[in-house]
This record gives structure tokens, sequence and C-alpha cells, in this order.
């Protein structure tokens, strides 16, 4: 057995030996988006310990510093690096707090819409014939429709069964479940379409003669051969699902303001955006672009490297 | 027991009857009704008899889309047959029902597939590749025994007990074909289907496999279904073959009256397409035309439209096996005693 | 030999530069061509066979490049042509033929209209004329009936009578050279011996050159004048064919000859050669083969041999130089 400290070096020797890492390096656009999503991951997640305020610590905020424009600004105040908005939260701590919930969203929405896609994808691959027809019909009904439609629809409809003043309470599970059911398509159609293929390869037949069930052929052959693919939609999704609910927040059915993400953040300070306090809503927004790009460009950078055919 | 040896009979491992199998491969309902087209069937294996008997080598030879590999998944049990019987130790283990009931079957037989690029799992190590029979069907009582059995089978197919711990991108064709007979092993099976193991392998590498499963042969007792398309390895591993055309079988005989008295004129062409190493002069006639459509077979004997010795009858009907010397062939023109001599008898 | 060479190459050595390394996939072999001969180029999968065809056709996919050495057509440097004049050179001096019909022919056209667009582009003749050329060329092909199936697809034609299109295509323009990659190797073995017949039946009559790469030992033996043995990116042995194969000089030609079961009289094993060929990245030191020969000594593990006389053809092995060691 190795010792741990041994084992981390193996892993660092082998990671740095890889094409991966070998294409990684070489773009220094892939390379700054790696760095930007890290720094607003690490401001989004350590938010708690590292935002300057606590802006839902009700006690500490004064309206009277309501619409302070930012510090290099006349009449900015150091306390407050990039104003505050209409309640006198800090806007720095504020879009701290507000990516966390954004970030989380987005993540579980992810994991959601992965969890329900490859289950689909993979069962109608493995099983094919009637199974495959309905599961992969119901996809191309749903595809034919706009995710934000269903998202609105899912998030309605949950309305409807929880009623306003629970819905609040339940705000983020149902947007995760409302943003992960709009995009579990794309996963169910490439991990059906790799199944196709893997489950035509001799190994996976090899496994059919040694006399291996079905559902553990798909699950320890064919499932580990098909994630690849998926690793990638998975990350240019975490841009979506954050746009999504940016969006869904933004048109007033996402988080409370209570609570609020980005989109929420950039919804109240559109209200002021013509009165000249322009940075209670451009902050938040160029925060929400650069993070999705820099996110996307991390996911176009991933298709490439994992196609060997690009190489 | 009490019998004289030379009265035993060979009870045949295994005995295929008239086992078909189609395949639909018609368009989709909704187009087949919107272009108005019918379904289209083809039959892949179309009435194969044949038997294999202990420790024997059986080979079956034809052109691609012949059925031969068909056969080969009709028997392990990855396709079911359409009809027909297959019989393993007098047990019916044809329809997947059958199968379901004799595992034990299941795992005394086992498969070596053509493409060593992908018969073996990228993701997974060697050493759980080769174990994965010995770990399924819990045939050792710990880790320990698998990891040992596992480093033994790897030696006997010539790597190292080492390399278990490697991933198969790290060996070479041939090697990974190594890995695939190991694993085929593993569960001590005595009936292995070997369909075209060397045909994706450089000649050099080829022979080294050939080599391995004729000493693993003699070593274990083994039977084997050999399926190539290259007569000159069917004809160095096999003590009987069978000659596949279209879905039936046209002829088959002990190696050498097959190869010294050829009958078929299917397998008289065969034999006269194969390159000449010894470039003896001798007078090549390819046969014109090429393999029809199985979706859309010939009437009669399905070579017909290819054969030098066709008349009417061999238009309209199929000709039934008879046998001859040594074995069997289905042939019109051997039965009308019409078929002119083979070169080897002609220059004899 | 007093006629002159229609293709000769010179020291040729291509490379592959990789992230971990420059890959010598072809190193530094010569051969040469005679107008109307036939030279078969063999060895196993990884050898550099085909990748010596695809540098004479120019046709090397970046970031392969040829680095040293030189390739003359009559005499002609062709090697560091600029890419339009390479290309005029294709099809009309040098003919192609590959593995995979289907790469060859554009599944849109008819093959037709490909025929007449090859002939129109290197023949001096009008359309018509060069439609006649082309049911004449399909003809030759032994294409049945080939005035109505010039208006079919590629897809509408089996393997083996695309194949034969395919030569057709390569015939068009009347070339002197053909290299020809494994041309039969994915056809059905009745199909293979007709291809063969065709393509040396044409080539006789045309006093067409043809370079025919493949694997398949009976292949060459049934068509090549003479052969070139490569292996790990060199040429082990080349030399008239009957006497390679015969009488093969270099261990690994005795090998691979051994290693092919033979019709006839049955073994029970075939010579085997243990091991396998090395990968690029790591080629031994000395002679290539010296890991696997059966008769290594000393001079092999740190002196790579040339090509050098052994009877009728030349083997680069160090048996030739002192046959004390045979």
């Amino acid at each position: 057995m190795m010792l741990p400290t041994a084992r981390v070096i193996e892993f660092w020797r082998k990671t740095s030996d890889s094409d991966i890492y070998w294409s990684f390096t070489r773009s220094k656009l892939v390379m700054l988006s790696a760095l930007i999503t890290l720094i607003f991951f690490i401001g989004a997640f350590g938010a708690p310990w590292l935002a300057p305020h606590n802006p839902f610590d009700l006690a500490s905020l004064e309206l009277s510093d309501a619409f302070k424009p930012p510090v290099w600004e006349d009449g900015g105040d150091a306390k407050y690096l990039l104003g505050t908005d209409d309640q006198g939260r800090d806007l720095l701590s504020t879009i701290m707090y507000g990516s966390r919930i954004s970030l989380m969203v987005g993540f579980l929405a992810v994991i959601f819409a992965m969890g329900v896609g490859i289950t689909l994808g993979l069962v109608a691959g493995y099983l094919g014939g009637a199974v495959d027809s309905f599961i992969m019909r119901v996809a191309d009904v749903q595809l034919s429709f706009p995710a934000i439609l269903i998202a609105l629809l899912v998030d309605g409809v949950s309305r409807g069964i929880l009623g306003e003043a629970r819905h609040s309470d339940f705000a983020e599970a149902v947007l995760v479940v409302a943003i992960g059911l709009s995009y579990w398509v794309q996963y169910a159609r490439t991990v059906r379409g790799s199944v196709l293929v893997e489950k035509s390869k001799e190994y996976v037949q090899a496994a059919r003669v040694i006399g291996l069930p079905g559902p553990l052929i798909a699950i320890r052959h064919v499932l580990p051969n098909v994630l690849g693919p998926v690793l990638v939609i998975a990350t240019i999704n975490l841009a979506l699902a954050i746009i999504t609910e940016a969006t869904l927040s933004f048109l007033g059915v996402g988080l409370p303001p209570t609570e609020p993400s980005l989109g929420t953040l950039i919804r109240i300070g559109n209200d002021f955006l013509f009165s000249g306090e322009w940075w209670i809503t451009i902050f938040p927004g160029a925060v929400l672009a650069i993070l999705v790009l820099a996110v996307n460009l991390l996911g176009d950078w991933l298709r490439d490297a994992l196609n060997p055919k690009l190489r | 027991m009490s019998k004289p040896a030379e009265t035993k009979v060979t009870v045949p491992m295994l005995t295929v009857t008239d086992l078909k199998r189609v395949f639909d491969v018609s368009a989709p309902w909704l187009n087949r009704l919107l272009e108005g087209k019918g379904r289209s069937i083809v039959r892949a294996v179309d009435g194969v008899n044949f038997s294999i008997n202990q420790g024997e080598t059986f080979s079956l030879v034809g052109e691609s889309g012949c059925g031969k590999s068909t056969v080969a998944r009709l028997i392990v049990g990855l396709y079911e047959p359409s009809d027909g019987s297959i019989n393993f130790e007098g047990v019916e283990i044809g329809s997947s029902v059958e199968r379901a009931k004799h595992p034990d079957i299941q795992g005394r037989m086992q498969m070596i597939f053509q493409d060593p690029y992908a018969s073996l799992n990228p993701r997974w190590r060697v050493g759980d590749i080769v174990a994965e029979p010995l770990r399924f069907r819990k045939l050792l009582p710990d880790n320990a025994a698998v990891d040992k059995r596992v480093g033994e089978l790897l030696s006997q197919v010539g790597l190292s007990p080492l390399d278990a711990r490697k991933f198969p991108h790290e060996f070479s064709g041939g090697q990974r074909q190594r890995i695939s007979i190991a694993r085929a092993l593993a569960g001590e099976p005595e009936f292995l289907v070997c369909d075209e193991p060397t045909s994706a392998l450089d000649v050099s590498v080829q022979a080294q496999i050939l080599n391995l499963m004729k000493d693993l042969q003699r070593k274990l007792g083994l039977t084997y279904l050999f399926i190539s398309h290259n007569l000159a390895v069917v004809y160095h591993v096999s003590d009987k073959v069978g000659v596949m055309y279209l879905g039936r079988l046209v002829e088959w005989a002990d190696t050498q009256t097959l190869f010294d008295r050829p009958l078929h004129p299917y397998t008289r062409m065969l034999l006269d397409a194969i390159p000449d190493l010894d470039m003896t002069g001798r007078s090549r006639t390819p046969v014109a035309g090429e393999v029809p459509s199985p979706l859309n077979p010939p009437p009669g004997c399905s070579f017909h439209p290819r054969c030098p010795l066709a008349n009417e009858r061999c238009r309209r009907d199929v000709p039934k096996a008879i046998a001859v010397e040594g074995g069997a062939v289905a042939c019109h023109a051997v039965e009308e005693n019409r078929l002119p001599p083979w070169k080897a008898q002609a220059a004899a | 030999m007093t006629s002159p060479k229609l293709l000769e190459v010179k020291n040729l050595r291509v490379e592959f530069p990789t992230r971990r390394g420059t890959l010598v996939a072809v190193d530094d072999i010569s051969l040469d061509i005679s107008a109307g001969e036939v030279l078969g180029v063999v060895g196993e999968s990884g050898a550099g066979k085909s990748m010596t065809g695809t540098a004479i056709i120019g046709l090397l996919e970046p970031p392969g490049r040829i680095a040293a050495g030189e390739i003359r057509l009559e005499g002609r440097r062709i090697d560091n042509l600029p890419y339009h004049e390479m290309r005029k050179i294709r099809g009309r001096q040098i003919g192609a033929i590959f593995q995979d019909p289907l790469t060859s022919l554009n599944p849109l056209y008819r093959v037709g209209d490909q025929l007449v667009e090859t002939i129109l582009t290197h023949l001096p003749m009008s359309h018509a004329q060069a439609r006649d050329r082309a049911v004449k060329l399909l003809e030759d092909v032994g294409i049945p009936s080939a005035a109505e199936r010039i208006n079919a697809y590629p897809h509408q034609f089996s393997g083996g009578m695309r194949q034969r299109v395919v030569i057709a295509l390569a015939l068009a323009a009347e070339p002197k050279l053909i290299i020809a990659d494994e041309p039969t190797t994915a056809l059905d073995v009745s199909i293979q011996a007709q291809i063969i017949q065709l393509l040396k039946r044409l080539c006789r009559e045309n006093g067409t050159a043809v370079m025919l790469v493949t694997h398949d030992m009976g292949v060459i033996a049934e068509t090549a004048d003479r052969v070139a043995v490569m292996y790990a990116g060199r040429i082990a042995e080349i030399g008239p064919v009957q006497d390679v194969i015969k009488r093969p000089h270099h261990p690994y030609t005795v090998g691979l000859m051994g290693a092919i079961p033979a019709m006839g009289h049955k073994t029970e094993r075939l010579t085997q050669i243990d091991g396998s060929m090395p990968r690029l990245n790591a080629i031994p030191k000395g002679c290539a083969f010296n890991p696997r020969c059966p008769k290594v000594f000393d001079r092999c593990r740190v002196e790579r041999p040339d090509p050098m006389p052994a009877g009728r053809s030349q083997a680069a092995c160090w048996l030739v130089k002192e046959p004390a060691h045979v």
C-alpha cells in the first residue's frame, strides 16, 4: 500500500503527463477562464467568511446608507466598495451571497438533469424497442418547447400545489427541479447515442457470454464508457442553468428578494437603472456575464480536449 | 463400460440441427406505411446442421455475410435461434428459456472475439477483466484466490502476472487477444467459440496466437468452434471444416478430405482464390460475380448464378445435403455425377 | 539495370513531431521502380509501408512531414513541389488506389462524372471524347453494361465493383505509376483474386508501374516483380520476389514467411516470431529487430545495419557481412 503523499505525487505525475493537462496549458484563454471561474467559486462559496458585510443581517442595515455609489464615484463610502442598494446592503457582499445561491441552484439543477437524463438515456439505449421509442418521443416533444417555458410551467404548477406562502420555503428546490427537468433531454439523447455504439462492441457481448444480467452490464460496462461526453454537456449546461435561474428570478418567479440570487439582484437594480443608480444592476449583471462566459469557454475546451478526432 | 473400446461411439459434444435465424431489417413501421414497402427479412442462417466432437476443432469458413458469425453467436446465446435446435451433451439449449435453465452449461462455453480493440472494456484493468467470470460466478472463496488465479491465467497465455494492473490500451493487438483468451479460460470452459480470432492481427502475431490456441487445446482438452474467412488458417487449425454460403452449409468434411478433394463448386472456387505463395504457375480461374445480397437470395441453389455447372434444376430446387466419403455436400452436380475432376485428381 | 528508373526514392525520412518527441515513421529508406514494374511493399501494421506510399504522392497529413531524402519521378524532384504542382502530378502521372473504395469516390457524384472530370483535368479532350473514354475505362475494368452504369452513384455498386471503379479512376489519365495501398484488403477472398488479376492485366497492357503496398504476402507473391519487406520504418530486405520468398536473408523475412500457414503440408506448429514490433517511440538501438531475432549477436545491439547486397537481394542484416554467426 502506498503512502498518501506518495499517492498524491503519483497522481500529480500522471495528471501533469496527461493529454488533457497538456492541452490545458497550451491555451492562455482556457487558463484565464479557469482562473476566473475559480475566483468566482471561492468568492461565492466563501461568502460567509470573505464578504465584508452580511447583507442578510437586518440589524446591521442602515437605510441611510442606501444608494451609496461605488467608492470611486462622488459620495462613495470606503465601507462599501461597489456601493449599496436601495436597502443599504453592501453590493459586493450581496453579489457574493447572490452568486452562491446562483451557483448552488445551477449545480444542483445540473446534477438533477444529469441523473434523470443519464438514467433514461441508459434505459432507452440498452433496452431499445418500445421503451426506447417512448422515452425518445417524450424527449422530442419536450425539445420542441423552449427550456424556459418548461421551467415556468414547473414553477407555476408547484405554486398551485404548494400555495404561495409555502412555495417561497421551497423556492430553491422548485427552481432546481424546474431547471433540471428542462435540460435532461440533452443528456438522455447523448447517453442513448453512446450506449447504442458501446452496446454493439464486443466487450459487452463478452460480458453477456459470461452470463452477466443486462442491468449489471449496463451499469458496470456501458455506463463508464459513455460518461465522457456527459461531462462536457454538464459544464456547458452549468452556464445555461445559471442563466435560466437568473432569467426566472429576473421575471420574478425565481427566488424571493429576501434571498436574492444574481437574477434577483439584477431585477431589483433594474428599477433604479434610469434614476442614476446604475451600479445596482450593472455589477451583478457583469458578474453573471463573466461567470457564464468563463464556464462556457471551459466547456468548449473540454469538449475539444476530450474529442480524439480534434487532437 | 464392459464394451470393448473399438465399439465405443463418440457422442458429439455439440449438435446443431436445422438451425435458423432471420433478422428483420425492415424500415420503421411508419416509413413502411408511407413508402408502401413490405417487411424485409434476412435469412442469416438458413437450416444449418453439424456436430462437434469433444477435443475437436470444427471450422466454419465463408465470405462476409455468409452467416458464420451468426452461427457462433447463436451457439453461445448472444442471439436466439428462430428455429432449430442446439444440443450440448444431450441438453437442449436452443431457446433462451431452455438456456436459462442450465447456467452450468453457459459457464462451460466461452467466446473469443475478432477485434482485440473492442473486446476489452477500455476502463477496466486487465486483472478485473480476466477476473470477471470468476467474480461473477463466485468460483473462488476470496480476492486473494482470485488474484492468484488471474496471475496463473495471464502466465498461461504468455503474459506477466504483473500485467493485471495495467489497462488494455497499454498492450498491442496480439497481447490484447491473449488477455481475451485468458478471460475466456478463467471459468475453465470446455468449449470455446472463436470468431475470427486472428483476422485483425498481423501474420507473425497470428502465428503466435494460433500456436497458443493449439497448445491450450492440447493441455486443457478444449473443443473449438473456429470461425474464419482465411482458408489457410482453417487448414492449419481444424479437424473438420464446414463451408457456408448465404446462410447454408454447402459442404463439410474432414480437413484433409476437403482440401484434397473439394466437391462443391463454391469450395473449389474458394480454394482457387487462395493466393499462391509457391508460385508454381498454377492457372487461376477467378469465378465471376459476387455474393448476392442476402436480402434477396437467388432461388434454388443460392450459388447457381456464379456456378459453372448450374442447370435448370439448380435454379429451381434447393439441393439437400448428401453424405459422401468423409463428409457431406449439398450440390445437384455432385448428386447427378456431372462434377469435373478436381485439379489434384486430374494431375494424378 | 540499364533501364531508366521511373521512381527513385533516396534516404526518405518521414517524421511526426509530437509533444513527447519526434516519431520517425519512415527511416532512411531507398527504393526505385522501373517503368512497367510492380514493386510490392510488405510489412506489418505500423511498419511504415503506407506512410511511404503517402509520402510519395505528397498526401502526408500534417504534422507528418518529409524530414530528409528526396523523391524523383523520371529524374524530377517531386518531394518539394508546391501544393498545386503536386496536384497536377497526382492523377496525371501518379494514380492512387486506397483500401476503402468509398473514401476515393465522392458519394454525391455519378461515377461517370467523376471519371470525366478526372480525364478533362489531365487530358486535352472534348467532353464527348472524355465520356467515351470513361465508358471504355469502365468496360476495361470489367463493369458489365458500362454505358448505363456510368450514370450510377457509388453506393449503387457492390464492394468489388466499387474497387473496379476506383481502378478505372486511377487509370483515367494514363499515369505512369500507380500507388495501390491495400487495394484488396477490404474485399472477400473470391473478389480479391478478381481485382489482383485485373490490376496485373491493365498494368501490363498500359505499361504502368505499380507500387503495391499490402500486408498480404500471398498477394505480393502473385503480383509483384520485386518486393521490399519493411520493419519498424526501415527496409529489412528488398529483392526479386522469388528470391525474397524462397531464399530470404533477413531473419525477419524468414520468420514472416514461416508464420504464414501454408497449404498442402500441415504442420503442428507455425514458426513464430516472439514479441511484437516496437512502437515508434521505443525503437531499440542497433538493428530494430534485434530483441526478437533468433540469431542476434553483439554487433546487432549497437550498430544499425543498412541494406547490403545479399545474393540478388539486399538485406539490412549483419549476418550478411558476418556469416560466421549464421
